[in-house]
C-alpha cells in the first residue's frame, strides 16, 4: 500500500474511530492516537525527508489535508461532546422553583406612626407647621387657658388622670399646645399641626384606650373664617379619604371653640350604604372643629378682636382603627408583632 | 337625656316628619341621637338607617286597647284568674295571674271596667318570665285545663320598662277596640347633652330647638297661676342665708291631695325617660323637672310642724356645720362639711341643697299638705359638693350645670297645677319667694359684617333675628345692628365678643352648617420653618426600619415594680422620684415611666414565644421629675431591643444562630452611621440590669450616647424567656438628633486601582479590638483606605495570654497607581506602630 493509501484509510479509519468515541476519555485517547506524535498523519509528516522527490510534496498535502480534516472533526466532536455534558449537567440542576425564597427580615413602621406622617404629609402640603408640646401638663394649660375654669362643667367631657402634684395632669388633649404655640408666636400668624400622646382615664376596653394619640390643627391670623375651616378640612378629607369624599359639619361643642362642630365623613367602608363600621350611618366622624373661642386667643395672647381663628382635633388611634377595621384599639399598644407584622 | 316622641308632640306639632328626620333635626342642631327605642311605634321603612334603632314595634292587628267587663276565679288554680274581656271585635275569656286584677274577681260585672293593653294570639313581644329582653310569639296553649292563647300584657312585655308585677291599667278614656300603636305607641330619643345645652335636658328645651330649625311654633305648658296672697306667709317662713350660693328659693303649697297614682300616660312617660313612677305627687315633681329641666322638691308639710314641736315651720338655706349629718333619700348618710348649702328647717338639716332630699321629711303615701321647692343654687358649690358626696342624682346633674333662676316661678307653677290634676288637691294662696341675685341676662349687639367676618358668609340679619327669635331671644334691628336679649332659660350665652360669638353659633347652628360655603385659606402664610427635630426622629425610624426592625409604640403608664424587673434586687428603689398619677386607673399603672428599657423587655417578653428572633425599637419619652420644677422632664428616649434567632428557621437552615451583643451593637453602629455622628467609641460599662462583661456605653466624644448589652443572667430570671441572649440598647434620642448631621462631607472615589495585603499581629489579650484599629488606622494614614477585621486566632502556638488578630488592609491613592514600594512602606510603619504600642509581633506566614 502506498503511503498516500496508508494516508486515504487512515482518514477512514480514524473518522470511523472518533463516531465511536463517546466519553472525554475515549476521546482523548482518540487524539492521542490519530493526531499525537506516534499517530500515523504525524509519522507521515516525519517520513518526507526520506520521500522521493517527487513524492514528497504530494505525501505532504495529502498529509496536511488529513490532519486537517481530522481535527476538525476532533473540534466538532468535542464541542458536541461538551454540549451534550452541559445539556445533561444542566438537566440535573433543575430547582424546584416553588421552595420557598429565602426572606429578607423587613422592618415595618408603626401603623399609628404611618397614619401620623401621611396626615403630618397632607397637611405639610398645605403649609402647615409640626408643633409639639409636653404630655405632663399643668392644669391651666389644659383647661382653665381652654376656657375651662375650675369647676366648669365642661371640664366633665374629659376623663382625667391627675398626679399627687397638685395643679399637675396628663394632658387630656393636644389643645394645650394651642396656647403654647400662640405664647410663642403671638402677634405673628399661625398654621400648625400638633401631634402627641394623651391620657384619659377611661376603662381599658376593646373600644377604648387610656393613651391615644391625637393631632391639633391650628389656625390663627387675620380674617380667618368658618368657611375656611370647612373648606381646609374638606381639602384635608379629600386628600385622606378620595376627592370624592362627602362630609358634613355637625354642630357640637368644646369649651374652647366657639361655633363648635363634628366633622363627618361619609364611610369609606360602605361608601355611605351603612355598614359594621360606621354603624350601619353611613357616616364616621372624623373629627371636632370650631373657631377658636375668643377667650382662648386672649389667652394666647391675641386681641380677638382683631385676630380669628380655627382649631381641630382628631384621633389617630380612631381613625386607624377604621382605616384597616381593627377590632380591639389595645393592640396599638400591646405591639404583639403578629399584629404589627400585618402594616 | 331620655325624651319620649309623645312628650315632645305637646310642645311642638311634627306633623310629617318621620322619625328618624326629627333625629336627624335634633343632630343637626347639637342633640346628638345617640340611639332610639321604639316602644310599639314601627321602624322606619328600607334598610339604610342613620340612626340605631332598638326596641319593639307592636303590630296593629296584635295588639289593641280592651275591657275587662268581669274577673272570675279559676277552677284549678288560686293563683290564676279568668277575665271576661272585650277587645271591640269580641268577647272571650283570657286567663292572666296579674295580682292587680285580683281585687276585681269574683265581684261580677264590673261597673267600672279597667282598661288594658291586650295581645292577641301571634303577637311577638318581650317574655315577661324570662330576665331581659327575650322575644316570643304568642301560642295556644292549655294551662291548668284552660285553653290560653292572647294575654293581658304587663309594661315589660311591651317593652316599657321592666315592670312585671301586674299589667297595664290603662287610663280610663282608652278607646276599646284601638289599635294599641296608635292608642300610645312611642319612640324615645337618647341625646347626648352637650356641656353647653344643659338647657335641653328638657322636653320644653328639645322642642324649642326642633320648633326653631322646623320654623313651627312652640306651645309652652301654661302652669297654675301664682297668687300674691298671704296665706302661706302664715304657714310657713323663709330665710336665705347665703344668696351667692342660693340666688333663688321659692316655695308653695298644696293641701287636700290624696293618695293615689298619676294617670296611666304620665306612669309610661316617666318610664320612658328613665324615673320610677311612685304616686301622683311624686310623679309631679320628677315630670316637671323633665319637662322644664327645673329640679323640685316636696316635703310633706305636716311632718315640718311636727318637728317644729307644733308651731309655725321655717325653712333656712345655709351652709352646713362642719361634722353635721343627714341621712338623704337613698339611705345613704353624710357628714358635711362648711362649704356644703343645706335646707333646713328649725330642727335641722331637711335636704343637701340641689343634690338629694333627705331621707326623713319627704313626701310619702298619704301626704296631704305638700310643700313644694323651687329653688336655683351657685352651680359650682353644687359641684364640689357633688365631688365630696359622690351622689349621683338627677337634680345634682342639672343644678351642677346651672339652672337659670327664672325657671324656678314657671316649674313651681307647673308642678303644682299637675299636684292638684293629679293628686285632687288644691292651691294654698300664695308663693314664697327669696330673689335676691337676680340673674341678668346679656343683651347681645351684633352686625352682618361681623357674622361675615367669623363665618366668611352673609347671613341676612332679618334671618338672624328670626332664628334667634325661634330660640326664645327678644330681638330688635336697628341702625344695620340686631340687639338680641337673652332669654330667661340659659346662662350659656356670654357678654361683649364672647356673647357675639355665642351668637353667631346659635344663628350657624340653626341656619345650618351645610349651607356655609367652604373656603381655602387666603390669609397670608405664616413664615415657613421646618421641624428639623421630628425629621430626625423620622430619619431614626427610616433606618432602623430599612435595617428589618420593628417600631413599636408604647404606654407611659407602667408602675415602679414593673421597672424594678429590671434590677437585680427586683425591688422599687425607694429614692427613685417619678410623677405618680394621684387616681390610676389599675395598679399596674400607677406611675409614668422612667425607664424605656423596662417597656422594651416587656415587649420582647411578651412576644419571644411568637416568633423565633425578635428585633424592635421604640422612640418614646421617659418622664423624670425635677426638683423645684413643677412639670417632669420629658427626656426622648430610643429603645433598641432584640432576642431569639438572627434568621428564621428554614428549609435551607433549619438551626439558624442566636443573637449576641455583635447584633446589637451593629444595630447601633447602623444607627449611628446612618445619622453621621462622628467620634463614636464604645467603652466596657457596668449597668445594673446587663451582663457584666457584655455591656458596653456608646460614647460620642465626651458625650454618653447610652448603653447596649446583654441583660444580666439574674434580672433575666425576673422574665420570661426561653433560650438565647436577651439584648437591649438605651439610647439619649435628644442627644442623638442634636449631634446628627444633615451636611457632611462625601469622600471621592479614586479612579486608581486599590491593592490588598492581609497581616496577622500577634497581641497580647487584653488589647481592645477598637484601639488596634485605630492605631492601624491612625499609622496606616490616608494611603489606607480599608481595614476589616477577618480573624481572632487564640492558641498554644501563640503562648498563654496572646491573640493573633488578622486584619485585610486596602491601600489605594487618589492621584496614581500605587506600587509594592508603597505598600511595604505603610505595612513597616504600621507593624511600627503597633509594636511600640501593644508589642504586637508580626504573625509568621
Amino acid at each position: 500500500m502506498s503511503v498516500l493509501e496508508q494516508l486515504e484509510q487512515e482518514k477512514i479509519t480514524a473518522l470511523s474511530e472518533l463516531e465511536s468515541a463517546q466519553t472525554e476519555a475515549e476521546l482523548e485517547a482518540w487524539r492521542l492516537a490519530h493526531l499525537g506524535k506516534s499517530s500515523r498523519v504525524m509519522q507521515a509528516f516525519s517520513a518526507l525527508g526520506s520521500a522521493s522527490k517527487e513524492e514528497r510534496p504530494l505525501i505532504g498535502k495529502s498529509a496536511n489535508a488529513v490532519k486537517v480534516a481530522l481535527e476538525s472533526a476532533y473540534a466538532a466532536k468535542n464541542e458536541a461532546m461538551r454540549q451534550l455534558a452541559l445539556a445533561q449537567a444542566v438537566e440535573k440542576e433543575r430547582l424546584d422553583v416553588t421552595l420557598p425564597g429565602r426572606a429578607l427580615r423587613r422592618g415595618r413602621l408603626h401603623p399609628l406612626n404611618q397614619t401620623l406622617r401621611e396626615i403630618c404629609r397632607v397637611f405639610g402640603d398645605m403649609g402647615f407647621q409640626v408643633y409639639r408640646s409636653p404630655e405632663v401638663e399643668t392644669d391651666d394649660y389644659n383647661f382653665t387657658f381652654l376656657n375651662m375654669p375650675p369647676y366648669h362643667p365642661a371640664r366633665d367631657m374629659w376623663d382625667t388622670f391627675y398626679t399627687e402634684k397638685e395643679g399637675v395632669l396628663l394632658r387630656t388633649h393636644t389643645s394645650p399646645g394651642q396656647i403654647h404655640i400662640m405664647r410663642e408666636r403671638a402677634p405673628e400668624a399661625i398654621r400648625a399641626i400638633l401631634p402627641g400622646t394623651t391620657m384619659r382615664y377611661e376603662q381599658l376596653t376593646a373600644r377604648s384606650e387610656i393613651e391615644f394619640v391625637q393631632v391639633e390643627v391650628l389656625v390663627v391670623g387675620k380674617g380667618i373664617t368658618f368657611a375656611d375651616m370647612k373648606g381646609t378640612l374638606n381639602d384635608f378629607a379629600a386628600r385622606t379619604f378620595g376627592k370624592d369624599a362627602r362630609t358634613r359639619l355637625r354642630p357640637s361643642h368644646f369649651p374652647f371653640t366657639e361655633p363648635s362642630a363634628e366633622m363627618d365623613v361619609e364611610c369609606f367602608v360602605c361608601g355611605g350604604e351603612g355598614c359594621g363600621v360606621c354603624k350601619g350611618s353611613g357616616w364616621l366622624e372624623i373629627l371636632g372643629c370650631g373657631m377658636v373661642h375668643p377667650t382662648v386667643l386672649e389667652y394666647g395672647g391675641y386681641d380677638p378682636n382683631v385676630f380669628s381663628g380655627f382649631a381641630a382635633g382628631m384621633g389617630i388611634d380612631r381613625s386607624t382603627l377604621m382605616r384597616y377595621r381593627v377590632d380591639d384599639i389595645r393592640h396599638f399598644r400591646n405591639n404583639d408583632v403578629r399584629f404589627l407584622e400585618q402594616f | 337625656m331620655k325624651a319620649p316622641l309623645s312628650w315632645i308632640k305637646d310642645y311642638v306639632n311634627l306633623d310629617g316628619l318621620s322619625i328618624e328626620e326629627i333625629a336627624r333635626h335634633l343632630t343637626m342642631t347639637g342633640l346628638e341621637v345617640d340611639g332610639i327605642l321604639l316602644v310599639g311605634l314601627p321602624k322606619p321603612e328600607g334598610e339604610k338607617h342613620e340612626f340605631k334603632y332598638e326596641g319593639l314595634s307592636w303590630d296593629p292587628d296584635k295588639f289593641v286597647v280592651a275591657r275587662v267587663d268581669e274577673v272570675m276565679p279559676h277552677p284549678n288554680a288560686d293563683k290564676l284568674v279568668l277575665c271576661r274581656l272585650n277587645d271591640g271585635a269580641k268577647e272571650m275569656i283570657i286567663l292572666t295571674g296579674a295580682p292587680n286584677l285580683f281585687p276585681y274577681k269574683a265581684i261580677g260585672p264590673l261597673a267600672e271596667p279597667p282598661k288594658v293593653a291586650y295581645a292577641r294570639e301571634g303577637a311577638q313581644l318581650y317574655d315577661g318570665h324570662q330576665p331581659g329582653q327575650v322575644l316570643t310569639k304568642l301560642k295556644r296553649a292549655v294551662i291548668r285545663g284552660i285553653e290560653s292563647f292572647s294575654m293581658i300584657c304587663s309594661e315589660k312585655e311591651l317593652g316599657i320598662s321592666e315592670e312585671h308585677e301586674g299589667v297595664i291599667i290603662l287610663d280610663g278614656d282608652a278607646p276599646v277596640g284601638m289599635p294599641l300603636v296608635d292608642y300610645m305607641g312611642d319612640a324615645v330619643f337618647d341625646i347626648s347633652i352637650l356641656p353647653n345645652m344643659v338647657r335641653d335636658a328638657s322636653i320644653i328645651g328639645i322642642a324649642r330647638e326642633l320648633a326653631a330649625v322646623t320654623k313651627r311654633p312652640l306651645r309652652e305648658p301654661e302652669g297654675a297661676k301664682l297668687s300674691r296672697g298671704t296665706r302661706l306667709s302664715e304657714l310657713v317662713s323663709l330665710e336665705v342665708r347665703d344668696p351667692e350660693l342660693n340666688p333663688r328659693f321659692m316655695l308653695g303649697m298644696i293641701e287636700d291631695a290624696q293618695p293615689k297614682p298619676s294617670p296611666y300616660w304620665v306612669q309610661r312617660r316617666l318610664s320612658l325617660a328613665g324615673m320610677r313612677p311612685i304616686d301622683a305627687l311624686v310623679d309631679a315633681t320628677n315630670y316637671t323637672m323633665l319637662d322644664t329641666g327645673e329640679p323640685l322638691h316636696a316635703f310633706d308639710y305636716d311632718l315640718l310642724v311636727r318637728r317644729a314641736g307644733g308651731s309655725k315651720p321655717a325653712i333656712i338655706t345655709r351652709v352646713a356645720e362642719k361634722g353635721e349629718k343627714l341621712t338623704t333619700l337613698d339611705g345613704n348618710t353624710h357628714t358635711l362639711d362648711d362649704s356644703m348649702e343645706l335646707v333646713c328647717d328649725s330642727a335641722g338639716p331637711l335636704s343637701l341643697a340641689g343634690v338629694m332630699g333627705g331621707s326623713e321629711t319627704g313626701i310619702h303615701a298619704g301626704s296631704s299638705r305638700v310643700l313644694l321647692e323651687a329653688a336655683s343654687w351657685n352651680f359650682i358649690n353644687i359641684r364640689k359638693t357633688i365631688s365630696k358626696v359622690r351622689i349621683a342624682s338627677e337634680a345634682g346633674w342639672r343644678f351642677s350645670r346651672g339652672v337659670h333662676p327664672a325657671l324656678a316661678e314657671y316649674a313651681l307653677s307647673l308642678c303644682l297645677k299637675r299636684m292638684a290634676e293629679w293628686a285632687g288637691g288644691s292651691l294654698v294662696d300664695g308663693v314664697l319667694d327669696a330673689y335676691t341675685r337676680v340673674q341678668v341676662d346679656p343683651l347681645v349687639r351684633l352686625s352682618e359684617a361681623e357674622i361675615v367676618s367669623a363665618l366668611g358668609a352673609p347671613i341676612p340679619l332679618e334671618e338672624a333675628e328670626d332664628i334667634l327669635t325661634r330660640l326664645g331671644f327678644s330681638c330688635r334691628i336697628e341702625n344695620d345692628q340686631l340687639s338680641a336679649q337673652t332669654p330667661a332659660t340659659r346662662l350659656d350665652i356670654g357678654e361683649g365678643i364672647i356673647g357675639k360669638a355665642n351668637l353667631i353659633e346659635e344663628i350657624s347652628r340653626v341656619y345650618g352648617y351645610d349651607r356655609l360655603p367652604a373656603t381655602r385659606l387666603s390669609a397670608e402664610l405664616p413664615a415657613q420653618a421646618g421641624n428639623p427635630k421630628l425629621d430626625m426622629e423620622e430619619r431614626i425610624r427610616d433606618i432602623l426600619v430599612s435595617a428589618g426592625l420593628q417600631d413599636t409604640v408604647a404606654y407611659r403608664q407602667t408602675s415602679p415594680e414593673r421597672e424594678a424587673r429590671l434590677l437585680l434586687e427586683n425591688a422599687p428603689d425607694p429614692a427613685l422620684e417619678y410623677v405618680r398619677i394621684k387616681n390610676p386607673i389599675t395598679p399596674d399603672r400607677t406611675v409614668l415611666r422612667r425607664s424605656s428599657l423596662a417597656t422594651m423587655l416587656e415587649l420582647l417578653e411578651h412576644n419571644h414565644k411568637f416568633r423565633p428572633g425578635l428585633a424592635m425599637f421604640e422612640l418614646g419619652p421617659v418622664f423624670l421629675p425635677v426638683e423645684g420644677q413643677l412639670l417632669p422632664d420629658e427626656a426622648l428616649r430610643l429603645t433598641i431591643g432584640m432576642t431569639g434567632t438572627r434568621e428564621y428557621p428554614t428549609w435551607q437552615n433549619n438551626k439558624p444562630e442566636q443573637k449576641d451583643f455583635f447584633d446589637l451593637k451593629g444595630a447601633v453602629e447602623t444607627l449611628l452611621k446612618g445619622l453621621h455622628i462622628e467620634n463614636v467609641s464604645y467603652r466596657p460599662a457596668q449597668h445594673l440590669s446587663f451582663h457584666p462583661g457584655k455591656c458596653a456605653e456608646v460614647w460620642a466624644g465626651e458625650q454618653k450616647l447610652g448603653v447596649l448589652g446583654e441583660l444580666h443572667p439574674l434580672v433575666r430570671e425576673h422574665y420570661e424567656f426561653e433560650s438565647g441572649a436577651v439584648l437591649a440598647a438605651e439610647l439619649d434620642a435628644d442627644l442623638l438628633l442634636a449631634l446628627s448631621q444633615t451636611q457632611f462631607n462625601h469622600q471621592p472615589i479614586s479612579s486608581y486601582p486599590f491593592m490588598v495585603e492581609d497581616i496577622a499581629l500577634i497581641v497580647p489579650e487584653e488589647t481592645p479590638a477598637a484601639a488596634l484599629e485605630a492605631s492601624i488606622r491612625e499609622a496606616g494614614g490616608k494611603l489606607l483606605v480599608n481595614v476589616r477585621l477577618f480573624d481572632i486566632y487564640r492558641g498554644e502556638k501563640l503562648g498563654e495570654g496572646k491573640k493573633s488578630m488578622a486584619y485585610q488592609l486596602t491601600y489605594q491613592a487618589q492621584d496614581r497607581t500605587l506600587t509594592d514600594k508603597d505598600a511595604e512602606t505603610i505595612r513597616n510603619r504600621i507593624v511600627r506602630a503597633l509594636a511600640k504600642e501593644y508589642g504586637a509581633v508580626l504573625r509568621s506566614q
